[in-house]
């Protein structure tokens, strides 16, 4: 209960910032992604102000046996990328190019209300769905 | 390369990046797990886990209702989609598949991953960026769309 309440907040506080920072915006994504075009790097700053917040909390959550709620601590181990993790990264890099979203901002775009969102969700929780069919779970 | 002057926002997405990597980190320390948008929904899709569904599911209903709480204060942010039925669903399938196979995306490893330091997300950000760009350049300087 504690944990989903937590999980809840947190979901809502990322929401929250991922509306101030801009991400909620495909186009605006397109505009950072666009380099050789007008260029808006305000994306950039999103990923400096969130890498800059996390650090410090990410490397104190690192130390710890438990959480602070008592949960047990389940970040991955350091592992050497393969060829899953470059295809994977690829072929999303390719969906995100297209149309200018990720999965955060897909579900924040739903929740606006804004209907194009629509058939990206659809297709995204397919894509995932896919995944989990796939023979060979990855190691 | 030219600067988009009129539509950059330095300090609100300095700051909304901010709120995000805080989000991100209270995440691992109270929680105990990497705050990944694609991972945490994935979750809910593959079999097994059923004690895990209700954190799952209340992140995704706290970010749902991120537009509604912020709609208390502010006015929502233009949004605009370029992208065609089609090409929306395309780019929603490859989304979907290519962040499970890749084990995260921009949330888990863009900012959680790099924030942590690992060579993995450091890899993988830099090819869905790299490819990202790639493909806004083919298709806007190269075909035109």
């Amino acid at each position: 209960m504690k944990s989903s309440l937590t999980a809840g907040l947190l979901g809502l506080l990322f929401g929250l910032g991922l509306l101030l920072a801009g991400m909620a915006n495909p186009a605006k994504v397109s505009g950072f992604l666009d380099i050789a075009g007008l260029w808006d790097p305000s994306l950039a700053l999103v990923m400096v102000g969130g890498i800059c917040a996390a650090t410090g909390l990410l490397a104190w959550a690192g130390h710890r046996q438990r959480s602070l709620l008592g949960l047990p601590m389940q970040l991955p181990k350091p592992g050497k990328p393969d060829s899953s993790l470059l295809l994977g990264a690829a072929l999303f890099g390719l969906g995100w190019g297209l149309a200018g979203i990720c999965p955060g901002p897909a579900l924040l775009g739903l929740a606006t209300g804004e209907t194009a969102f629509v058939p990206f969700v659809l297709a995204m929780l397919a894509g995932m769905g896919l995944y989990t069919l796939l023979p060979t779970p990855r190691s | 390369m030219q600067l988009d002057t009129l539509h950059f926002t330095p300090l609100a997405s300095l700051s909304g990046g901010a709120l995000i990597g805080l989000a991100a980190g209270g995440f691992a320390l109270l929680l105990g797990r990497i705050m990944g948008v694609s991972g945490i929904v994935g979750g809910l899709l593959s079999r097994g886990g059923q004690g895990d569904r209700a954190w799952r599911l209340s992140f995704i209903v706290g970010l749902l209702a991120a537009p509604l709480v912020w709609q208390l204060g502010w006015r929502l942010p233009d949004i605009q989609v370029a992208a065609g039925p089609v090409t929306l669903v395309v780019a929603g399938l490859l989304v979907g598949f290519g962040t499970r196979l890749g084990s995260g995306c921009t949330s888990g490893h863009g900012v959680c991953g790099l924030a942590r330091g690992t060579l993995r997300s450091l890899i993988a950000t830099m090819t869905f960026m790299l490819v990202a760009v790639v493909t806004v350049y083919i298709m806007r300087h190269v075909l035109g769309a």
